[in-house]
């Protein structure tokens, strides 16, 4: 190379486009128009909603009062007029919600309905909306009332743009006290979450307590359940009719305490996960150092230990803090009157029908979400390998206390998933709690039920199936288009942050974004508003991220010889594409799809906006049955849900052991 | 060829035959209990085999919210189960196709749109009740409360559940119906002292009853047909209809404006009044649109038509964000005390 530098320069070297290339590309831009359309077209549309204000205005207005037979008639004056000069409202007054109403007869403060004066309203401009009674008029021809019509009149809003849903969100003591309560809750959670975790992960990498396997196995088994099953479970162990209601010594399960132990359950393997990996990569030479510097094993603890895993922490800690303040299901479930901010949205959407407050409530959901993942990607970045080529790995030596010790913290953690899970499983189970133990199936009788029954649970699995396959390709091919293209940096950087935008957008934010967009009827992608596709959309989108990150490291595997190679020898890209790239990258590629696949059984938040009746899935199902009461088939449900998650786990497992020994024999000499 | 033809000529007429028997589907959006979907196609297709119903159903909130969503581009032909207070807030949006049904002289006229031609007309009500949980009421040492005011008195104290009215339907009907019994400000004052008794507020309006069935809660306000079915389900429950009277609200059928099934539509509409069609509601329901005709329903307390209040829909229609608004600075804002 240093050769090279003497030499004169020459051409600069232009990067001629092949067909390959072309193709590449081609492909990169489609699915960059999918991601476009699919999240950056709806958040947009989100967010113009937000701006989107009502307000009366009185110019629109024409009245005409008559005399007292009812013959002869004023001048028209309008609203606005009639206004100033009674010096009724300021604009401040005027501005009200979608469902905002104004009685006309505030403007005739000589009003009486026994009087036999007649009244008469038009409207100036075209778009003048008045009810009458509850008869929407929109008209510029006058129309002519008696005295007890008129006192039925009511002026409606019309719609203009500004920034008075926030104004309004934040002089309102109630939906503000909300954005308290979920950052108290997700750092609660987060602090207990991640200590447990780190007990937990410490137990698995350092110390050499039996059971390990099993451990590990009963530690993830809270992703395969939607996370709203621990807050059922929680009522049936701790509610008024609960098994261990004592235990809480009058303390009350529905609040706060039921959030937080139901979010310490459901975001548990998440942290282990990260925690765990930071904590198996560590040297032994460097815990040799300390112990021949005579270091307390408390001292090691916090000067090696710890530091070497602190991006694991901060990692950690961050992505519980979100999924907890984004989750919708524990609050719902268990919530009682603790508001927080995801339940906001959907009392908005749901209950007021007040679609642009739910906005506004979203955008506010967004920002603590995007700094936790702003900062994470930041720490990220940090990481450095720790691991160089002379690293020798930490051996755990026996220590009898020390083992025992994290035995018993294993087993209570595990006792705790174990117990979660297990209660909901027994109270699915039985007849009718508490009064009839006797066990029945009858909770399993899900067609008699809220929710959508059994074809709930078929559509789930087809709607999971659906974003399992869909979700590996376009997730697996976007990787790979964009980490095997030659060139087109700007256009690279750009599909980056857009496959790395979902892991900041709420579920249900999400959710909201598509009604916005979806259901515009002059949007051409309206089609799909209502159907199963726009399920699988939305949650291939939201769960992007992760595939894409899995991708991208087995794709960094495989060496950037292989592209050049192929092309020297005039093999077209797709069959280097099919020939080395899927078989390398197939544990990867089983990885993303079962990844998917267990989300898509699981999620709650971004669907449960755009389900519809014959898309009903048996997430939505397990909410909308605890919704109307019924618990135990809500139980029911999420523990069918958990066994085909298990059983898919295990077929993922048999089929990655069957394809490892017959696409990966190349890794073992 | 000739061998061919008569088959031929047989496909065709089949294929004609089917053409001339085409079903018409209408896509139905509704808030009906999802046990009692199949049964009420199934009794209107006894009469109307041509027209095929495709049900849409969810609860009173979320349909409310789909159809308002999909106002321009409406998907649903017809209503058929929903809340009356519902189509009243569709009618202010002229989502509404107004129709004068066969037979509608038959309903009693609280159960129809006071307009004419009229945009809804109403199937049956669908009463407010409170669920009294009678095992964990005589653990308590209670006693069963008899009228709202009761449900003030301090025994209850964290004993009583009640859908909070923002997003339940029932919440609603039940806040403006004390709004109307005991006027606007006796009506506040008795839900701030009712308030200090709450346990907790529901989201969904059947939810305090199945609580109460549970023994979740003692007292669940919610309504009389969730009670009398968790009673058939052998919950150690009351329902009580309390004494000062009870807000009420109707299921109701409308046709969705700008259809393209109108005549379907209507001959659906036309049938949802039959007396026939109220008797398939009596099954469930106490008091249905057509007087005379209801049957006493097991589990539902017999007094409850005398004790249904004169409701005036129109003005909780109007008035409804303004209520909801109120009630919400009131409660909402208590949260409980953190940790």
């Amino acid at each position: 190379m240093t050769d090279a530098a003497t030499l004169p320069p020459g051409r600069t070297t232009r990067l001629k486009l092949d067909r390959d290339g072309v193709i590449k590309r081609g492909l990169m831009l489609v699915i960059a128009a999918y991601l476009f359309a699919a999240l950056a077209l709806p958040l947009y549309a989100m967010l113009s909603k937000s701006f989107v204000t009502y307000s009366f205005d009185l110019t629109r207005y024409e009245f005409q009062v008559s005399d007292e037979t009812g013959t002869i008639w004023s001048d028209p004056v309008s609203a606005a007029d009639l206004n100033a000069r009674l010096d009724l409202f300021d604009p401040d007054d005027l501005r009200t919600s979608t469902n905002g109403r104004l009685a006309v007869t505030g403007f005739f403060p000589e009003f009486s309905f026994r009087s036999p004066v007649k009244y008469r309203l038009r409207g100036t401009v075209a778009d003048a909306p008045y009810l009458v009674g509850l008869d929407l008029q929109n008209s510029t021809e006058w129309r002519e009332f008696d005295g007890n019509t008129f006192r039925r009149v009511n002026l409606r809003p019309v719609a203009t743009a500004g920034l008075q849903n926030y104004r309004a969100y934040f002089t309102n003591p109630t939906l503000l006290s909300s954005i308290g309560n979920s950052v108290f809750i997700a750092t609660v959670s987060t602090v207990l979450t991640v200590t447990a975790a780190f007990g937990f992960a410490y137990a698995l990498n350092r110390s050499c307590m039996q059971f390990k396997g099993a451990f590990r196995l009963i530690a993830m088994m809270p992703i395969l359940v939607p996370s709203l099953l621990p807050g059922i479970a929680l009522i049936y162990l701790f509610g008024n009719q609960g098994l261990l209601k004592s235990l809480l010594m009058g303390q009350s399960i529905y609040g706060p305490l039921g959030i937080v132990i139901g979010s310490i359950f459901f975001t548990f393997p998440h942290a282990l996960i990260i925690i765990s990996t930071a904590l198996s990569i560590s040297d032994q030479r460097q815990y040799e150092a300390a112990e021949s510097l005579r270091a307390s094993k408390w001292r090691t603890f916090w000067t090696v230990t710890i530091p070497s895993a602190r991006y694991g922490l901060i990692s950690a800690a961050f992505v519980t803090f979100t999924l907890v303040i984004t989750d919708f299901g524990l609050p719902k479930v268990i919530g009682g009157q603790y508001n927080v901010l995801a339940i906001d949205i959907y009392k908005q959407v749901i209950g007021q029908q007040n679609f642009e407050m739910g906005a506004v409530v979203s955008v506010v959901l967004l920002i603590p979400a995007v700094i936790a993942f702003a900062v994470d990607r930041i720490v990220q970045k940090k990481q450095v390998s720790l691991l160089s080529a002379r690293s020798v790995p930490y051996q755990p030596r026996p220590n009898r206390r020390f083992d025992m010790a994290m035995l018993g913290w294993c087993s209570l953690v595990a006792l705790f998933i174990v117990g979660i899970i297990g209660i909901c499983q027994f109270a699915a189970l039985v007849k009718f709690w508490p009064y009839d133990l006797s066990f029945s199936l009858r909770n399993y009788e899900f067609d008699r039920m809220d929710g959508g029954g059994w074809a709930a649970y078929f559509n789930s699995l087809r709607m999971a199936a659906l974003t399992a396959v869909v979700g590996t390709v376009i997730v697996f091919t976007g990787a790979y288009v964009v980490e095997k293209i030659d060139g087109f940096r700007l256009g690279r950087a750009g599909f980056q942050f857009l496959a790395m935008l979902p892991m900041a957008i709420p579920g249900m934010v999400l959710g909201l974004a598509y009604i916005f967009f979806f259901n515009d009827p002059e949007n051409p992608l309206n089609f799909v508003y209502g159907t199963m596709a726009i399920l699988v959309i939305s949650t291939v989108t939201h769960f992007y991220t992760v595939g894409h990150l899995t991708a991208l490291t087995a794709l960094k595997q495989i060496d950037a010889e292989f592209e050049p190679v192929a092309s020297s020898l005039r093999a077209p890209f797709w069959r280097l594409f099919a020939r080395v790239t899927v078989p390398v990258c197939l544990p990867s590629i089983l990885d993303i799809s079962i990844y998917l696949f267990v989300n898509a059984m699981t999620t709650v938040s971004a669907v449960v906006f755009l389900y519809s009746t014959h898309t009903a899935l048996a997430s939505v199902a397990v909410l909308n049955m605890d919704d109307a009461g019924d618990v135990a088939p809500a139980a029911a449900m999420g523990m069918m849900i958990f066994y085909t998650n298990a059983a898919a786990r295990m077929l993922h497992a048999a089929a990655s052991r069957g394809l490892l020994r017959r696409t990966q024999a190349w890794r073992l000499r | 060829m000739t061998k061919i033809k008569p088959f031929a000529m047989g496909l065709a007429a089949i294929a004609l035959g089917s053409a001339a028997l085409a079903e018409t589907e209408l896509t139905v959006y509704t808030a009906v209990e999802a046990e009692d979907l199949a049964r009420y196609a199934e009794t209107f297709n006894q009469d109307h085999p041509d027209i095929k119903i495709n049900w849409v159903r969810d609860s009173t909130g979320v349909v409310t919210a789909k159809l308002l969503a999909e106002k321009n581009n409406p998907q649903a032909d017809v209503i058929w189960g929903l809340a009356a207070t519902s189509l009243l807030v569709l009618k202010s949006e002229d989502m509404l196709e107004p129709y004068t049904p066969a037979g509608l002289d038959a309903l009693d006229p609280k159960f129809r749109d006071s307009d004419t031609p009229p945009s809804w007309v109403g199937m049956d009500a669908w009463v407010a009740a409170i669920c009294y949980n009678t095992v964990e009421g005589d653990k308590l040492g209670l006693t069963a409360p008899t009228s709202w005011q009761d449900l003030t008195k301090p025994e209850y104290k964290g004993h009583v559940v009640m859908p909070n009215p923002a997003s339940s339907g029932t919440g609603f009907l039940d806040v403006s119906s004390w709004l109307q019994l005991f006027g606007e400000e006796q009506g506040w004052a008795y839900m701030d002292a009712l308030h200090e008794n709450i346990g907790a507020y529901t989201h969904s309006g059947s939810k305090p009853c199945k609580m109460a069935a549970a023994g979740e809660t003692v007292i669940g306000v919610s309504f009389a047909f969730r009670g009398a079915k968790s009673k058939a389900e052998g919950a150690p429950i009351e329902i009580i209809i309390p004494e000062e009277g009870i807000g009420w609200d109707m299921e109701s059928t409308a046709i969705v404006a700008g259809t393209d099934n109108l005549e379907a539509a209507q001959t659906l509409v036309d049938w949802s009044i039959t007396p026939k069609a109220m008797e398939m509601y009596n099954v469930g329901y106490a008091v249905v649109a057509i007087p005379g005709i209801a049957k006493p329903v097991e589990h539902f307390p017999p007094n409850i038509p005398e004790k249904m209040i004169d409701n005036d829909f129109e003005w909780a229609a109007n008035n409804r964000d303004a209520i909801l608004a109120e009630w919400t600075k009131r409660y909402d804002t208590k949260s409980e005390p953190k940790g």
